[in-house]
């Protein structure tokens, strides 16, 4: 029986972003709130319809319980599960699955983060392990460095390929009114920027911003009384294959081969049938390898596939439409933004919109290439 | 058992003596330490001395704070078939290179035993 899922029994009712950018004198909570209250009421439902609460917090890891207290909620359950920034995806899994099964009736996933204004740093509880920490590798960049050099080494990938994921980003960016970072942004530009672990510099890590995001869950049949287009969860899967780097089995190949190889077969649909792609893209190596392992292209040729603008605006396959973590935001945690981008995508309310989108998928990665994620939403016209 | 495997591993490093455990059975070895061999849950696990022999499989230089110099950190696969994060000493940082052949060394740093690699 493992492996089921109940194909578009759920659908995103609602959703919203809030505070993309900086936003001083905001808690994280606050920001948080202010995007869940938003997302209900999207979905034209009342915050007193909530039983299922699925919370990160950068600062909190009991955050579902302070938002359940701030929200004046009792839940009938409430989930702080942290796989780091793929986290949202797997709340996706858990929640379709209790509203299939009348566990719970209505999923608020939500999420806030004040990290950019209230310290400037990417905020998070994690940290290398005791067997890396003393070669003081930083946390997490040089992770995705070394899964870069083993790219590089393998398959002949360059620094201009992982600009090139740079470029696009911030060229959907650049027509996204919520997009953090905008304004010209060239190969040679990134190419000359400051390493930071080789071979990524600068400019191929994404953004540190606050931002929070939200969606609330409801099953498909009601969800279709709401206000807005209702978007049917059609597949969710995770996957974990190690957490350090260095326990990474092929530093070229992640989990995303398995989470995503399982997300399409739940939802009957493959690679050439996903019409936009949502990237969790911490660094531009994220971009080439997920696109790799989710089927978009053969493993090696992530970075060739990239190449002259293919993923960019007027592109052939539309990625990371909002400008991505490299652009648009990263308050820490970037997985809820990739899936309320390909939601948006779906209804056709995003600040890009691609035509006619019908099938959109959302990945998410969390630790060290560690979690992987794979959401894949239809439209109603799926089911 | 007085400590975990991990002290077991550490007070050997102490010793300047590298270890791994290899599970009787299957013969795979392992790193980090563990009280199973990691998929199958076998506890028959013995220690072993390792080769100290390895082949440098990732590689990245760190920019550091001037005026520390920039320092490297890779992932070396030893020849027993593990892998671990260390750092290639005796060389410029940019000089590393993936598919280099590296042998351990053990030092100590801030009072605490540490495993380096230098180039063959």
């Amino acid at each position: 029986m493992g492996g089921t899922f109940p194909r578009g029994a759920a659908s995103i009712a609602g959703l919203a972003t809030f505070g993309l950018g900086a936003m001083p004198g905001w808690t994280s909570i606050e920001l948080a709130a202010r995007a869940g209250l938003a997302a209900i009421a999207d979905a034209g439902l009342a915050l007193g319809d909530v039983d299922g609460l699925f919370v990160c917090l950068p600062d909190d890891m009991l955050g579902g319980l302070a938002i359940a207290e701030y929200f004046g909620l009792a839940p009938r359950f409430t989930d702080c599960n942290r796989t780091g920034g793929s986290a949202f995806m797997s709340h996706v899994a858990t929640a379709s699955i209790m509203l299939a099964a009348g566990y719970i009736d209505t999923a608020l996933i939500v999420y806030g983060s004040n990290q950019r204004s209230g310290g400037g740093k990417l905020a998070t509880p994690v940290k290398s392990n005791r067997y890396e920490a003393p070669y003081r590798p930083i946390f997490p960049a040089s992770s995705y460095a070394l899964a870069a050099s083993r790219h590089f080494h393998e398959f002949g990938t360059t620094r201009a390929q992982l600009a090139e994921v740079a470029v696009a980003a911030r060229g959907w960016a650049n027509t996204n009114p919520e997009a953090f970072a905008q304004g010209p942004l060239t190969i040679d530009e990134i190419l000359a920027a400051r390493m930071l672990s080789s071979p990524l510099s600068v400019k191929d890590c994404c953004l540190v911003t606050d931002g929070a995001a939200a969606i609330v869950l409801t099953r498909t049949e009601r969800a279709r009384d709401c206000p807005k287009p209702p978007v049917p969860v059609l597949g969710a899967a995770a996957a974990t294959w190690h957490s350090a780097i260095s326990q990474m089995p092929d530093l070229t190949t992640t989990a995303a081969a398995e989470s995503g190889a399982r997300a399409y077969q739940m939802a009957g649909v493959g690679p050439g049938d996903v019409d936009v792609v949502q990237l969790y893209d911490a660094f531009t190596i994220n971009t080439i390898l997920f696109l790799e392992d989710l089927g978009f292209c053969p493993k090696g040729e992530g970075g060739r596939f990239v190449e002259g603008g293919r993923i960019a605006p007027g592109g052939a396959l539309p990625v990371n439409t909002n400008g991505g973590g490299l652009s648009c935001c990263h308050p820490g945690m970037y997985g809820l933004f990739a899936i309320v981008e390909a939601a948006r995508q779906v209804r056709g309310d995003a600040a890009n919109p691609i035509a006619d989108v019908e099938v959109a998928l959302a990945h998410g990665n969390g630790g060290t290439l560690s979690s992987q994620a794979t959401v894949i939403l239809g439209s109603t016209a799926t089911l | 058992m007085s400590t975990g495997p991990g002290e077991v591993w550490r007070q050997a490093l102490d010793e300047g003596r590298l270890l791994l455990q290899r599970a009787q059975s299957s013969g795979t070895v392992i790193f980090p330490p563990r009280l199973m061999e990691p998929g199958t849950g076998d506890t028959d696990l013995e220690w072993i001395e390792a080769s100290g022999m390895g082949t440098v499989y990732a590689a990245t230089v760190i920019a550091r704070k001037p005026p520390e110099p920039a320092s490297n950190v890779v992932l070396v696969d030893l020849d027993e078939h593990v892998r671990l994060m260390s750092r290639i000493d005796g060389i410029a940082a940019e000089e590393v290179r993936i598919g280099m052949r590296v042998r351990a060394r053990v030092l100590t740093e801030g009072d605490e035993p540490l495993l380096v690699f230098e180039a063959v």
